[in-house]
């Protein structure tokens, strides 16, 4: 231990929090600030045939409305595939079309109302198994699937996994499931946007993120990054809900097109419509597994729900198929990953990336071998565990490996008392 | 009838973005009065890196918490960090600040050096003031030396540091690359009661062990794992975005629909932690800001299949399930 490093040392900002002195962004305010508000898609999938803002714009107290047409580059997105407003068409019901600027948010409220679009609706496809069949229809131009390189999902291959199930004595198979989760975070998604005299905008933001989204938000508005502060730095509240720009982008767009101080503050109901979730997952495992316990052989396909539009699901996917064998050295693995594109908003980052998912369905399946195979849940886990030096699926070797330990310590804080040849296993070296 | 289970899970998690290539940098600029300002673009959501990484700071200049001023506000004033996510913080801006301070250590040993006419490698920093380590009372104040390196040297006393875990190269046949620099581990144990009549899964206890490499702050990594618990409970239990999956009908829009943890539902929670410092990293951390959330739902999946022999495939836990499961046997 240090002299401070390794101490219970209070936090840092805690007494600020604790005592309401703490500036989150809707404590900003300015003078003759602007509110907004968003017409939001009511159909789920549909070309945009027209969009009517007139009476919008007549409302008094309305100080600008933003449309599709006001954005220089209407592409954005960790995949650069979401426009910032739809313009032909929507994939997402509540997907933002329009956003006004008004003197307070009822105004602006009133105005989004008589805002009239007119959509020719098409199927929207719901279902991640029927999307990815030939004749479902497009969620996208691009198709249902994403490419990773030449073919539609992401691959792992190592050792010789059809070997591996020959050589096995039982083999467990499993469908597992995981739900669409919100953050749930305490914080909403709220911007506030100010153009200064100089042509500088400072947008006080709730990014987990902020240098990645000024890059975003250089390439939407056409600008040097010199022109953009993003103030921030405390959140309150993120698990992966503000690694998208849900709110920046238009407050900033608004804020040039007024010179007036812009401020977008997020409904609840907004936040669970609109806003980007943890992805449901499909993971159908085949493991083929010896009498002993060891895990010989194991294949996966797993099928992420993304969404409407690309965002960080392809990384997560990556993830999700670079861990998905959990923390057990397996020789033969096979993984095919699927990024697969439904009618819903828009799935991206969440605490735990495609590994929570991983996790769950990893370890259920870890008690449903030990079962198969007639072992305790605990040895099946010491048995199979990976230790310093081993290799992951992608061939990654790993150093500090800790699982054995951690399995003692549980057991221990448990007052469960493991075999002696369990507790006798570490991670530093492999029994002969 | 109430039956009682234990299950456990046990997991790793990569620290950094997966693949690589997520920089983090930091500068440290010296105040006139020995005092330090921490520049850092990493985002404080909650988890407490502000003060992380101060203490990494404070640690490596031989200075107390309150002289450090960390400065993570605005993206003019401080270095580029690729963000709060992927459990990198701690890791990967925790080396850059480490990297940082050493330059700015070495700046002062140098210059305390040449004032008290000896190596640098004979000094050492403590509580403010550079020291001769054989003698310590010839010693020189970090504020003396910054007001001497400034008003007589016009000398502006920093440090700069920066990490990045190299991009990895990917086989695309084989998807064989080394996606990420280190990894932590855990295990949960949980104990659940399970109504047979309602169909009510009530989580008693999670135990939780998690291996941090190197805890910074115990504190704050224990905290990490108890916000994780209750998450982690909420999806086992509670929560579900897409009732109807995978149609969109009944989706929640308000906490009223879309049900949390509360405290009451959390039963006990216990965290440990363990260290097995990681060789990636200047002071061996690992990151679990994440995983604390992955280990719950499996555990408790595995206890309700210890209690009444019914394997939940699909989450979240509800009493229909659970109901289902039990008429089906």
């Amino acid at each position: 231990m240090g002299v401070v490093v390794g101490k219970r040392i209070p936090r840092y900002d805690g007494l600020q929090h604790v005592t309401g002195r703490t500036q989150f962004v809707d404590d900003v305010s300015y003078p003759n600030m602007l509110w907004v508000k968003a017409y939001r898609s009511p159909v789920v999938k549909g070309e945009i045939l027209n969009v009517d803002v007139s009476q919008a714009e007549k409302t008094p107290g309305v100080a600008a409305v933003l449309t599709a047409k006001d954005v220089p580059a209407n592409q954005y997105g960790f995949s650069n595939d979401q426009p910032v407003l739809a313009e032909k068409g929507v994939r997402f019901k509540g997907e933002a079309i329009v956003a006004v600027a008004a003197v307070d948010e009822d105004t602006a409220q009133e105005a989004v109302e008589k805002i009239r679009v007119d959509f020719k609706e098409e199927t929207p496809v719901f279902d991640p198994i029927e999307a990815m069949k030939p004749d479902t229809p497009r969620v996208r131009p691009e198709g249902n699937l994403w490419m990773f390189g030449e073919v539609p999902y992401r691959r792992i291959r190592l050792g010789d996994v059809e070997k591996g199930f020959k050589e096995a004595d039982v083999i467990v198979e499993e469908v597992y499931r995981t739900q669409n989760q919100d953050h749930a975070q305490l914080e909403g998604q709220v911007s506030v946007a100010r153009l200064e005299a100089n042509g500088v905008i400072t947008i006080n933001s709730v990014s987990q993120c902020p240098f990645l989204h000024q890059l975003q938000l250089a390439g939407i508005l056409k600008v040097p990054l010199n022109r953009l502060k993003f103030i921030g730095g405390t959140v309150g509240g993120g698990f992966g809900s503000k690694n998208d720009m849900h709110a920046d982008h238009i407050t900033s767009l608004l804020a040039l097109k007024t010179g007036k101080p812009v401020k977008w503050r997020w409904t609840r109901e907004e936040e669970f419509l609109a806003s980007t979730v943890q992805g449901a997952w499909i993971m159908e495992y085949k493991d083929g597994v010896k009498k002993d316990g060891r895990i010989v052989a194991r294949k996966i396909r797993a099928i992420r729900d993304a969404g409407a539009y690309g965002s960080l699901n392809p990384y997560v996917v990556d993830k999700h198929c670079f861990l998905v064998c959990g923390p057990y050295a397996i020789p033969n693995v096979w993984i095919d990953g699927y990024c697969v594109f439904t009618n819903k908003q828009v799935s991206s980052s969440m605490r735990g990336f495609g590994i929570t998912p991983a996790s769950f369905s990893n370890e259920v399946q870890m008690d449903k071998i030990a079962e198969a195979v007639g072992k305790d849940p605990w040895e099946i886990r010491f048995i199979n565990a990976v230790r310093d030096g081993d290799i992951t699926a992608t061939r990654k070797t790993l150093e500090s490996v800790a699982l054995i330990e951690t399995m003692k310590e549980a057991a221990k804080a448990a007052g469960i008392q493991l075999p002696d040849h369990l507790m006798a296993m570490s991670s530093e070296k492999k029994e002969v | 009838m109430k039956k009682r289970g234990k299950g456990i899970a046990s997991i790793f998690y990569p620290t950094g973005m997966s693949g690589g290539g997520d920089p983090s940098n930091a500068l440290i600029k010296m105040k006139l009065d020995g005092t330090i300002d921490l520049m850092v673009g990493s985002i404080d959501i909650g988890q407490g890196c502000k003060t992380v990484l101060a203490q990494l700071a404070a640690e490596e200049l031989g200075l107390a918490m309150e002289q450090v001023t960390v400065i993570n506000d605005n993206t003019d004033s401080c270095p580029m960090d690729t963000g709060t996510f992927a459990s990198r913080v701690t890791h990967s801006m925790g080396n850059a600040v480490v990297m940082a301070a050493r330059e700015l250590r070495q700046e002062i040993l140098e210059l305390a050096a040449a004032d008290l006419k000896t190596s640098p490698v004979n000094l050492t920093i403590e509580n403010g003031e550079v020291k001769i380590k054989q003698s310590p009372d010839k010693k020189i104040s970090l504020a003396d030396l910054a007001g001497k390196a400034t008003f007589g040297m016009g000398k502006i006393l920093a440090g700069r540091g920066g990490y990045v875990k190299a991009p990895t190269a990917k086989d695309e046949e084989t998807g064989a690359c080394n996606p990420f620099a280190t990894a932590a581990y855990a295990t949960t144990i949980a104990e659940v009661e399970v109504d047979t009549e309602t169909g009510q899964v009530e989580v008693l206890q999670l135990i939780s062990v998690y291996d941090v490499g190197k805890a910074i702050n115990p504190m704050l990594c224990e905290g990490q794992i108890d916000g994780g618990s209750v998450m982690g409970l909420g999806m086992a239990l509670m929560e579900n975005l897409n009732p109807y999956y995978p149609g969109i009908d009944f989706q929640p829009t308000s906490f009223a629909d879309y049900m949390i943890p509360v405290s009451k539902d959390t039963g006990k929670i216990i965290a440990k932690i363990i260290e097995r410092p990681s060789t990636t990293s200047l002071y061996g951390t690992k990151g679990i800001g994440e995983m604390t959330a992955n280990s719950e739902a499996p555990a408790i999946v595995n206890a309700v299949y210890n209690a009444i022999g019914v394997r939940i495939t699909d989450l979240p836990i509800t009493p229909e399930k659970i109901i289902r499961g039990l008429e089906e046997k």
